[in-house]
């Protein structure tokens, strides 16, 4: 997990690396921002996202809650109010229901209920999806709840140099963002990060895999397997192209046309629910602006409209490679 | 004790557990009687001058006026809902007239007399119960936050803001022109919400500067405080680590005076305070409820001996602080208030349609103009057609 140094001044990071490294970096470069959670002082989070950084930064402003999520996003907010940048961790996703009354009445409301007097610049970062073993309320994707209140920014990140500069331009943001870190991502992969690089807005969605038979859209923990769906595709000569949303809300929809128009094919792919998840809304977007180039419907692969199962069987639940494969059989046979 | 009857479980558990709640009944401070008297308490005893009193008296007539023209507005049609205070004149004078300018207030969407002690114009209040905004004052500039209408949710905005002020070093330096505190209100009804029980928790982990000033008008529209609470309200406070103290809420000396100490106690660094305020809400919840559904007016009327403004009155005409001149001229300042809430009212204008796409984000995506700019061509076309 330690990260090494080459001689370029780039660096190989983990997905927990980078949100760290970014974390510390925001900390750095404003001391206006706080971090604040269940055990994300000494423990450094039960993911370790913010390792070592109570130790350098203090417990001013890496303050260990008390373990009331509705209570840490309510402080929160006093704290924006006193002209603050506090970044919350809700240690699972499934445990943010408790704060959700705070989050979608107060926090994605104050500043249209102030005519803009009252910033709200705070940023909740949630560990989502599944895919770790976990008991009940560990793995889950609330991302169309808060996608689906005004006020609220809501990205995702899928790898860890996304990870570094995403959490630092969220924190930057001046509305309050929900920032989604696939979990099972954490430790995975690696990747070459380069500090001084310049990187792409937050609010913007990238083409991660180019093609031109069909398009997979996907964002999180999904984007991985849709790059393996479309490498294993490539074997028996399909090209497909991945698209990265990055940013639930706002949508960047403009890659996404450009796509859909060439490939005439989509298909959506997302952990969470189906039934009025990201997908349906994406589906419909994609029915009204690009119609006539759509050779199929927009397909949708996700979790099934059950909750979260039990996890021995949570690889049924999720979508994996052979499912996207089996949308996108689907789509061109349309 | 046999385990064969349950029965026998009952006074058993007392003796090994204790009461269910402290011996004695509640001790309430007081420093005027109902009866106008003024009366001394060992710690919470002030001195206030003829002006002070003159001014706090002067806040609940005018207080009280702004309540009764809202209430004959809503029924004029002129608001679409007005929550009232009638009766709860004294705890917010007290609570509000005891703020330093550095001091941060965040209310319900009851404190109309502590939003006229932090200088808000009474008909920013009216805009928000007429449907033209959702609070126009500014909270940085007034110390004074939104209405916030989710009951309960501002006492952790509230927490969270001092705890922001501890950062900035304005708490426990000992410059009573820097140290600075927060005020979180909320009712009876709120005390049984979570939001308002974490906050409790959060404020005495961290020893926020927080004053945390339940007016207890003993409903929660049609409920009793005795389906919230089992205990004095204030009792609950020592269980979460802070003191807790029970105030008359109908006496503004004494309401204003514990107010003060709780307000100092949080500046000089030692943490949160309960205020019960112990008062009666005279009128309905809003103009939409009927209490006589619910209520007997026995109790309304045993309330009203202990009117928080009379008293005041009568101590002041027997002491020879008012003569008949200033109560005319108080009458005639609060009939002049009345006459231009009327009018400001009635004045106010709808806001442009458009203005409800304003202040979604600091910083407005894509989509969301483009749907303000489809609305604007779309109403663009009836005039168009016209």
């Amino acid at each position: 997990m330690a990260a090494a140094h080459d001689t370029q001044g780039t660096r190989t990071i983990t997905l927990a690396k980078g949100l760290n490294a970014g974390l510390r970096r925001a900390m750095e470069d404003d001391p206006k921002v706080l971090l604040m959670g269940e055990d994300v002082g000494k423990l450094g989070g039960v993911f370790r996202i913010t390792d070592g950084l109570q130790k350098d930064f203090g417990e001013d402003r890496v303050i260990d809650s008390p373990l009331a999520e509705s209570g840490i996003v309510g402080t929160a907010v006093g704290l924006a109010m006193r002209g603050y940048r506090p970044v919350v961790e809700i240690q699972f996703d499934g445990f943010v229901y408790p704060a959700y009354d705070q989050i979608v009445c107060q926090v994605a409301k104050i500043h249209y209920r102030s005519r803009g007097r009252v910033p709200m610049p705070i940023v909740i970062r949630i560990p989502f999806g599944g895919g770790i073993g976990a008991v009940e309320h560990h793995s889950e994707s609330p991302e169309a709840q808060f996608a689906h209140t005004p006020g609220l920014k809501v990205v995702a990140c899928s790898n860890p140099v996304d990870g570094y500069w995403m959490i630092q331009q969220a924190i930057a943001c001046d509305d309050p963002v929900v920032f989604l870190e696939p979990k099972r991502q954490y430790h995975a992969d690696k990747a070459e990060l380069d500090e001084a690089a310049r990187p792409e807005p937050l609010f913007a969605s990238r083409v991660v895999r180019a093609g031109t038979d069909a398009t997979l859209i996907a964002y999180g923990p999904t984007v991985k397997t849709c790059l393996a769906a479309a490498q294993a595709a490539a074997t028996e000569g399909r090209s497909l192209e991945v698209i990265d949303l990055r940013t639930l809300s706002p949508l960047d929809l403009a890659p996404v046309l450009e796509s859909v128009r060439r490939t005439g094919r989509a298909v959506v792919v997302h952990e969470a629910h189906v039934n009025l998840g990201l997908g349906a809304e994406l589906a419909a977007r994609l029915t009204e602006q690009c119609f006539y180039s759509l050779e199929a419907p927009v397909l949708r692969v996700g979790g099934f409209d059950a909750p979260y199962p039990a996890s021995r069987i949570e690889e049924d639940f999720l979508p994996d490679l052979d499912r996207v494969l089996d949308a996108v059989d689907r789509s061109l046979e349309f | 004790m046999s385990t064969t009857h349950p029965g026998a479980f009952g006074p058993d558990l007392v003796e090994v557990f204790g009461p269910q709640q402290a011996d004695g009944g509640p001790e309430l401070v007081q420093l005027l009687t109902p009866e106008g008297e003024r009366v001394h308490h060992p710690e919470f005893d002030l001195d206030f001058s003829a002006d002070q009193l003159r001014g706090l008296y002067r806040d609940m007539v005018l207080t009280r006026r702004i309540d009764t023209e809202a209430t004959a507005l809503q029924r004029h049609g002129e608001l679409g809902i007005w929550a009232q205070l009638l009766g709860q004149e004294a705890a917010q004078i007290g609570a509000g007239r005891a703020l330093r300018p550095q001091d941060f207030v965040f209310p319900t969407y009851r404190e109309h007399g502590v939003a006229w002690c932090r200088g808000i114009d009474p008909l920013q209040l009216l805009g928000l119960f007429r449907g033209v905004d959702h609070g126009s004052w500014d909270p940085q500039a007034t110390g004074f936050g939104l209405y916030t209408i989710v009951i309960g949710a501002q006492t952790l905005h509230a927490t969270g803001y001092a705890m922001g002020m501890q950062r900035d070093g304005v708490v426990g330096t000992g410059d009573p022109d820097r140290d600075a505190a927060v005020v979180a209100h909320f009712g009876d009804g709120a005390s049984s919400q979570g939001d308002v029980n974490e906050a409790f928790i959060f404020a005495a982990s961290y020893q926020a500067p927080v004053v945390f000033f339940c007016q207890n008008n003993q409903w929660a529209i049609s409920e009793p405080i005795e389906r919230q609470s089992r205990i004095p309200l204030y009792q609950r406070a020592l269980g979460f680590g802070f003191p807790g103290i029970r105030v008359d809420g109908n006496d503004v000396l004494a309401t204003y005076a514990v107010t003060q100490a709780a307000l100092q106690r949080a500046r000089d660094g030692q943490g949160p305070t309960f205020v019960e305020a112990y008062t009666y809400r005279m009128g309905a919840h809003t103009t939409t409820d009927d209490p006589t559904r619910y209520r007997l007016s026995d109790d309304l009327e045993s309330w009203k001996l202990k009117d928080p403004i009379a008293r005041v009155e009568v101590y002041l005409r027997r002491n020879g602080l008012v003569d008949d001149a200033f109560v005319a001229e108080l009458k005639a300042e609060a009939d002049e208030l009345g006459h231009t809430l009327r009018e400001g009212c009635k004045a106010m204008r709808d806001p442009d349609p458009l203005s409800l796409f304003d202040h979604v984000y600091a910083d407005v995506p894509p989509e969301l103009a483009a749907q303000r700019d489809g609305y604007a061509a779309y109403l663009a076309s009836f005039e168009e057609a016209r």
